[in-house]
């Protein structure tokens, strides 16, 4: 078993996402060290993509500055390089597919192994594509975590029953990005997956606020922010540590 | 051959919030296409509505020009809407429609597949929403004015390069947004299963009435097949019914933009490689990092950085050729054809006719060639002058 299952074991989980070299390269690392120490339970690292489909435009606008700014996927090992100087906390890689692919699934995941990368989520690797990529990160030990989507249904408990590290429980319709509300049922959902797995839920898109972070990590295992704390970068670039510190900090006291 | 899959090739690599709307579509298409009321109402449109048959027609002039195998021309370009888009857009529409959906939404980069969608839509009363490069709603301003005409709502695309690309992602984007009651016409044979097959099958139209069309004609098949390539939708149109005539060499034509040489090309098969993006494994153009790369053509149309699953398939297979033409092939090529048969055709389609100027006259005159006229030029025209440095107002 992965390092994924400590990130649930103090109650319920903060996770925030960030997008690698943005700024630069030297800041993603600051500011994910900068996020441990403000309470949060694992680090998802977006590798940045030409073309991500599934993400709004705060992240989209993120992954384009990364680009510019020179990142590659090497680039990404070394972020996780440094940040393994320093902390084991868990890590989890979101990737669109293709630069993986791009890489070698072997190489990829043989890495992700050596510096310890616990986790890989694609947002376009559904269960059926899974198979890409499954036999490879199972022979390094790096767990595929699933997304489940407010259209789910059925596939809920297909999708449940092979579930590896943590389940990304989508919270809404549409792209990643802030949302004033959540009208999913989560509840519900959460309840379909403990039918069939014990493996923690994790509820993501559209969090930004303590109250809808505490509100969701209630219905589940914890809170996934991506696109709020993209936002707090893109605003102060360089200087953002200690923005991000004091947003993390905060959400991860209201879910405590 | 596996379900969705041509070889290795096609999958759905797509967000699981689509996977079940994916699957109830495969089955709805499945059902449909069994289903006789239905297949007769999408061919009383395809007859009485769009035009069908389209011509095959001679190119008596091009053939004693170029000296070799007899031209013939598909001439999708007659098609209501000027392309051969609308095939694939009055079965598609006509299906949402059967599934109870209100609303569809397409991307399109020269404008011909969302002035399709917007006809078809008007016709069978859907909303419609469409989404268009900025790049595009600059160079294709007529056709944005003519979506608005039929009463679509046209998004222009701001994101990446602004482009065809960026309008698929855009509309796979909303489509996310909003499943429940809406259908997203994927204008070409790409994307995830089903989208492929199903833009295949209603473009297949093309060869079937060609190959009985030039069986009358000829008393025998044509040596080739030719087609330009973006996605690729009229090209698996013209080459599906001949997929399995051997004999018939199978064409496409890419674009090249200002060579394959440069940076500016779109010339996915001469020099893309293996990947996984618009939920389809294929060929991509794409950097040494996986990232996708910008590409460019005068055509909008084949500005596209991927090719669909199929014709990867074929190419790998060997059972079609993919060949590269240049913006300068392909503009000289509009002017020929312009002037020595009185036909202009799309900037996409000229690069199919610039290619049978270079292999016709090798040929025998025993043997025929069909170009699939996929589209009618009147979109280019200003675009066309522009490039040859004239200065006229629309």
């Amino acid at each position: 078993m992965s390092k994924i299952g400590k990130a649930f074991e103090q109650g319920k989980a903060f996770i925030p996402f960030i997008t690698a070299g943005d700024p630069c390269a030297d800041k993603t690392v600051e500011f994910i060290l900068e996020m441990e120490r403000a309470g949060a339970d694992l680090i998802e690292i977006g590798i940045p993509f030409s073309d991500p489909t599934a993400e709004g435009v705060v992240i989209q606008d993120a992954n384009i500055r990364a680009l510019k700014a020179g990142i590659t996927t090497d680039g990404v090992f070394d972020i996780v390089r440094q940040v393994r100087e320093k902390t084991q906390i868990p890590i989890v890689f979101l990737t669109y597919v293709n630069p993986v692919y791009h890489y070698g699934y072997d190489a990829f995941f043989k890495k992700c192994q050596e510096l310890g990368v616990d986790g890989i989520i694609s947002p376009d690797l559904p269960f059926e594509e899974k198979r890409e990529i499954q036999e490879t990160a199972k022979k390094y030990g790096v767990d595929i975590v699933s997304l489940i989507a407010p259209t789910s249904a059925a596939r809920i408990q297909m999708i449940a029953k092979e579930a590896e590290g943590y389940i990304y429980v989508v919270s809404s319709m549409g792209v990643t990005g802030v949302r004033t509300q959540i009208t999913t049922d989560i509840r519900a959902i959460v309840a379909e997956i403990r039918k069939v797995t014990d493996v923690p839920c994790a509820i993501g898109f559209g969090i930004s606020t303590p109250e809808q972070a505490k509100d969701m990590a209630d219905k589940s295992d914890g809170a996934i922010v991506g696109s709020a704390i993209v936002r707090i970068i893109a605003k102060y670039g360089m200087d953002a540590a200690p923005y991000v510190y004091e947003y993390v900090k905060s959400m991860k006291d209201a879910i405590r | 051959m596996e379900k969705g899959r041509y070889g290795i090739f096609g999958g759905q690599y797509i967000s699981e919030t689509l996977m079940n709307e994916l699957i109830h579509l495969e089955e709805q298409y499945e059902y449909y296409k069994k289903d006789k009321a239905f297949n007769e109402e999408l061919q009383t449109l395809f007859n009485e509505y769009a035009g069908r048959p389209s011509l095959l027609y001679y190119a008596e002039k091009m053939t004693k020009d170029l000296g070799g195998a007899k031209i013939y021309l598909k001439r999708e370009d007659l098609n209501h809407t000027g392309s051969h888009k609308i095939n694939n857009v009055l079965g598609q529409v006509l299906l949402a429609k059967k599934m109870g959906k209100t609303r569809v939404i397409a991307e399109t980069g020269a404008g011909q597949h969302g002035v399709a969608t917007a006809t078809a839509a008007a016709l069978l009363g859907m909303e419609c929403e469409v989404f268009m490069g900025k790049e595009d709603t600059d160079r294709q301003a007529l056709n944005v004015y003519r979506m608005e005409l039929l009463g679509a709502k046209v998004h222009t695309v701001t994101s990446g390069t602004m482009t065809l690309k960026d309008a698929v992602s855009e509309t796979m984007r909303e489509w996310t947004n909003r499943v429940a009651d809406t259908h997203y016409v994927l204008g070409s044979v790409m994307g995830p299963h089903p989208f492929p097959m199903i833009v295949r099958d209603y473009q297949s139209v093309i060869s079937k009435e060609a190959k009985e069309q030039i069986l009358e004609k000829e008393g025998k098949l044509p040596a080739a097949v030719v087609a330009c390539v973006g996605g690729g939708s009229n090209a698996m149109g013209m080459f599906y019914n001949f997929i399995e005539d051997k004999d018939v060499a199978l064409i496409g034509c890419e674009a090249a933009g200002k060579g394959v040489d440069t940076q500016l090309h779109a010339a996915t098969m001469a020099k893309g490689s293996l990947g996984i993006f618009h939920g389809m494994k294929s060929y991509f153009c794409q950097d040494d990092q996986g990232q996708i790369a910008p590409v460019y053509s005068i055509s909008a149309g084949l500005d596209y950085p991927g090719i669909g699953p199929e014709h990867a398939y074929l190419h790998d297979t060997g059972r079609a050729q993919y060949v590269p033409v240049t913006d300068d092939e392909a503009v000289d090529a509009f002017e020929y054809l312009a002037r020595t048969e009185g036909i202009i055709c799309a900037i996409e389609s000229a690069h199919a006719v610039a290619h049978v100027r270079k292999i016709a006259g090798s040929m025998s005159k025993d043997e025929s060639i069909i170009i699939c006229l996929s589209g009618r030029g009147d979109k280019d025209v200003a675009a066309i002058a522009r490039y040859k440095g004239v200065d006229i107002h629309e």
